[in-house]
């Protein structure tokens, strides 16, 4: 086969398994050509072949925990499943090592490149040290400040009055020094966005609605099988899912780090009903980094998963990329970006329609709106405004207020 | 063909589940046969993920078959609930026997209770039927499209394997069915649902696979179009379209090619039948401007 970027190690591992460039967070583009020959097996030199059974637990847990460290969820109930599983196979064959373990640790198509890596890593041969993913150097406007230096709590540099608060609400970030933004983000952080609901299909009790057969019955016995008094249920509420699209390129960079934080206060609000995209030049499901607790961590836990700070937009592309993930059947679907298109307009302008009629709303946000004298000049924008049925500012606390205002509250 | 009925725990390898699938034109790679057979040695659910047509429902249907097992199939959407996916009372009936019972003058509540919450007014469902069959091949299929709540229902009887209706008891499986789960990955599946499957990212097949398939399904299909049939397939999977072919649309097409009676791929008769191999305005115009089949432009 090809080579592959990302194959597992040379070594019984099956040529399928490399990953192509079409699995979601697989980086590599596979090459096929008509009548490749598959790669020959050739163990690979740490194999536990002949190793006593202690030995092989005590390997294959040192290799649960190097996948740990690489971000790969493969924590103590799952190694034991892949010892299960290993138990059904044979251990000494390093094919059916990769593929028990593949199937027992790794919980999404997202971990399989980092896992193959490791694999190479682990039983390659090649020292398995910590394997964390290299580090992303990231030059940004602005510095983001996780706390006081030497200290938690001490009060900010900036006295929050209300006042304070006030003048800080309808500043731009853009304009913000660093004391500011960063108590400009911990307000975010404690911001709480109440959802729109939809209508479910599940059903409660009510008063009017359709006839509920089941409680029927049940008064019909209550009442020593007197048919009287016929029940009824009426469908729930749910909340309706909403899907951010973070663009992460050069141009939105001053605004990106608080548009993320934004994200997380979305995604913490309803974890279970909020899926966020960053778009730069290559889209990258960044949810599960968002779902940390801590703002300070989903952030460096985003920086390390975006490939792409500060490239150029190709929004068109990616919204098509997105569209074919089919992630926007029935959600808002909000989009930060300042619409500075670097491909194509008209293709962006299709992508919007398409987007338009599969979403329940599209909801577009735009730092730039906030300043004064803002006309959509670029020809992104231009082309994709008819399709959106809320143009808001983002570049403030009030304008994300706004937001929040337009995704709370009400039935969708 | 005569054989004894095959259970799962005569399968010995991977590589002798990875024959039977293939006895029912089921060319499964490596991978593959090697989570089908611990999902059946481990009686552990199947998490099957991978982009439409790469042949994930189709491993269901080929598993029933290998171990002559009726498909039971539950296929999810937004807002699948307990009374469509595990069982109901018939309602209707219920009422028509009370209103019997109420003519006959019977009003011992007890009696009437026990009467019209019995196995015969329960509607089994995909799961609770895939409980009481056995053997059973039960497909659950894109379970993402089910909403987070029916998630928590699925966990329980996939731990379980048992289905409590409150008016009855518990109905349990004497063995459970080997399940599979598939998802096209529009939303992730919750974590507590993934630990008690194996999980498997699948491909689509490689070029010699592929090929494979399309002779092993079409016989009449020769080896050139099969490698050129293959050879575009793939190639259309790199180029970024918003619906690439699956196994599914590669059968279609090389079936589409027969009958117009080619022998060999050319721009042509690839414009005459590119419908069957691609279902999207946007991608007929994309192969099309790029001249991809050689020959004219678009």
């Amino acid at each position: 086969m090809a080579a592959a970027a990302d194959g597992p190690p040379d070594g019984g591992v099956p040529d399928e398994a490399s990953r192509t460039g079409r699995a979601p967070g697989g980086e590599s583009r596979r090459e096929r050509a008509p009548g490749e020959a598959s790669r020959r097996a050739r163990a690979p030199d740490r194999v536990p072949s002949g190793a006593g059974p202690g030995d092989l637990v005590a390997v294959m847990t040192g290799f649960a925990r190097t996948l740990r460290a690489a971000g790969v969820p493969a924590d103590h109930e799952r190694t034991q499943s892949m010892l299960r599983a290993l138990a059904h196979l044979d251990a000494s064959r390093p094919g059916d090592v990769y593929w028990a373990g593949r199937f027992t640790l790794c919980a999404s198509a997202d971990d399989l490149p980092r896992y193959d890596r490791v694999f190479r890593a682990y039983f390659g041969g090649l020292r398995a040290g910590r394997t964390t993913p290299p580090a992303i150097t990231v030059t940004r406007h602005t510095t983001v400040l996780s706390g006081a230096p030497g200290g938690g709590d001490e009060a900010p540099a900036l006295a929050a009055t209300a006042s304070a608060v006030e003048v800080l609400r309808t500043r731009d970030v853009a304009a913000m020094t660093a004391p500011e933004l960063a108590e400009a983000h911990r307000l975010l952080a404690l911001m709480r966005v109440g959802r729109r609901q939809r209508r479910s299909r599940r059903f409660r009790a009510a008063r009017r609605g359709r006839l509920d057969g089941r409680a029927t019955i049940r008064e019909t016995l209550r009442r020593g099988g007197e048919t009287a008094g016929l029940r009824y249920r009426a469908h729930r509420t749910r909340p309706r899912r909403v899907v951010l699209l973070v663009d992460v390129s050069g141009s939105m960079s001053p605004y990106a780090d608080t548009l993320l934080r934004l994200a997380h206060a979305l995604v913490r609000s309803e974890p279970r009903a909020t899926e966020v995209f960053s778009a730069g030049t290559r889209l990258t499901r960044i949810t599960a980094e968002l779902r940390h607790r801590d703002p300070s961590t989903a952030m460096s836990a985003v920086f390390r998963a975006i490939p792409d700070w500060s490239g150029g937009t190709r929004l068109g592309e990616e919204l098509r990329r997105f569209l074919a993930r089919g992630d926007a059947g029935g959600a808002i679907v909000v989009i930060a970006s300042d619409g500075w298109e670097r491909g194509d307009a008209s293709l962006l302008g299709a992508q919007m329609a398409r987007l338009s009629r599969t979403a329940h709303r599209v909801i577009w946000v735009n730092p730039h709106k906030g300043q004064q004298g803002y006309q959509p000049l670029t020809a992104g924008m231009r082309a994709a405004l008819p399709y959106v049925d809320d143009f808001v500012a983002g570049h403030s606390l009030a304008a994300f207020e706004e937001l929040a205002g337009l995704l709370g509250g009400g039935n969708a | 063909m005569v054989r004894r009925t095959i259970d799962a725990s005569d399968v010995e390898s991977p590589a002798r589940l990875a024959e039977l699938l293939g006895e029912h034109s089921y060319l499964a790679d490596e991978g593959l046969a090697t989570v089908a057979f611990l999902a059946l040695r481990m009686g552990r659910p199947l998490l099957l993920e991978g982009e439409a047509g790469v042949g994930k429902t189709e491993l269901a249907r080929t598993l029933a078959a290998v171990l002559e097992a009726p498909l039971i199939r539950l296929q999810c959407y937004e807002g699948l609930d307990a009374s469509q996916a595990l069982y109901d009372w018939d309602f209707a009936r219920q009422l028509l026997h009370l209103k019997a019972a109420e003519a006959a003058g019977i009003t011992d509540a007890a009696r009437l209770e026990g009467e019209v919450y019995d196995r015969r007014f329960l509607i089994a469902r995909p799961l609770l039927k895939a409980i009481e069959t056995q053997p059973a091949v039960l497909l659950i299929d894109e379970v993402d499209r089910a909403d987070v709540e029916f998630e928590a229902i699925l966990l329980e009887v996939l731990s379980d394997f048992a289905v409590s209706v409150p008016e009855l008891g518990t109905i349990r499986a004497a063995r459970p069915p080997v399940v599979v789960l598939t998802s096209n990955r529009t939303r992730e599946v919750h974590d507590a649902l993934k630990r008690r499957c194996l999980y498997h990212w699948l491909e689509h097949p490689s070029f010699e696979r592929e090929v494979a398939i399309l002779r092993r399904r079409l016989p009449e299909c020769s080896r050139i179009l099969a490698e050129q049939v293959a050879g575009a397939a793939g190639r259309l999977r790199e180029a970024d379209l918003i619906k690439p072919p699956g196994v599914a649309e590669t059968l279609d097409w090389t079936e589409a090619l027969l009958a117009l009676g080619a022998r060999e791929l050319n721009p042509d008769v690839a414009a005459a039948t590119l419908g069957a191999l691609l279902k999207h305005r946007e991608d007929h115009e994309t192969v099309a401007g790029n001249g991809f089949f050689g020959g004219r432009r678009g």
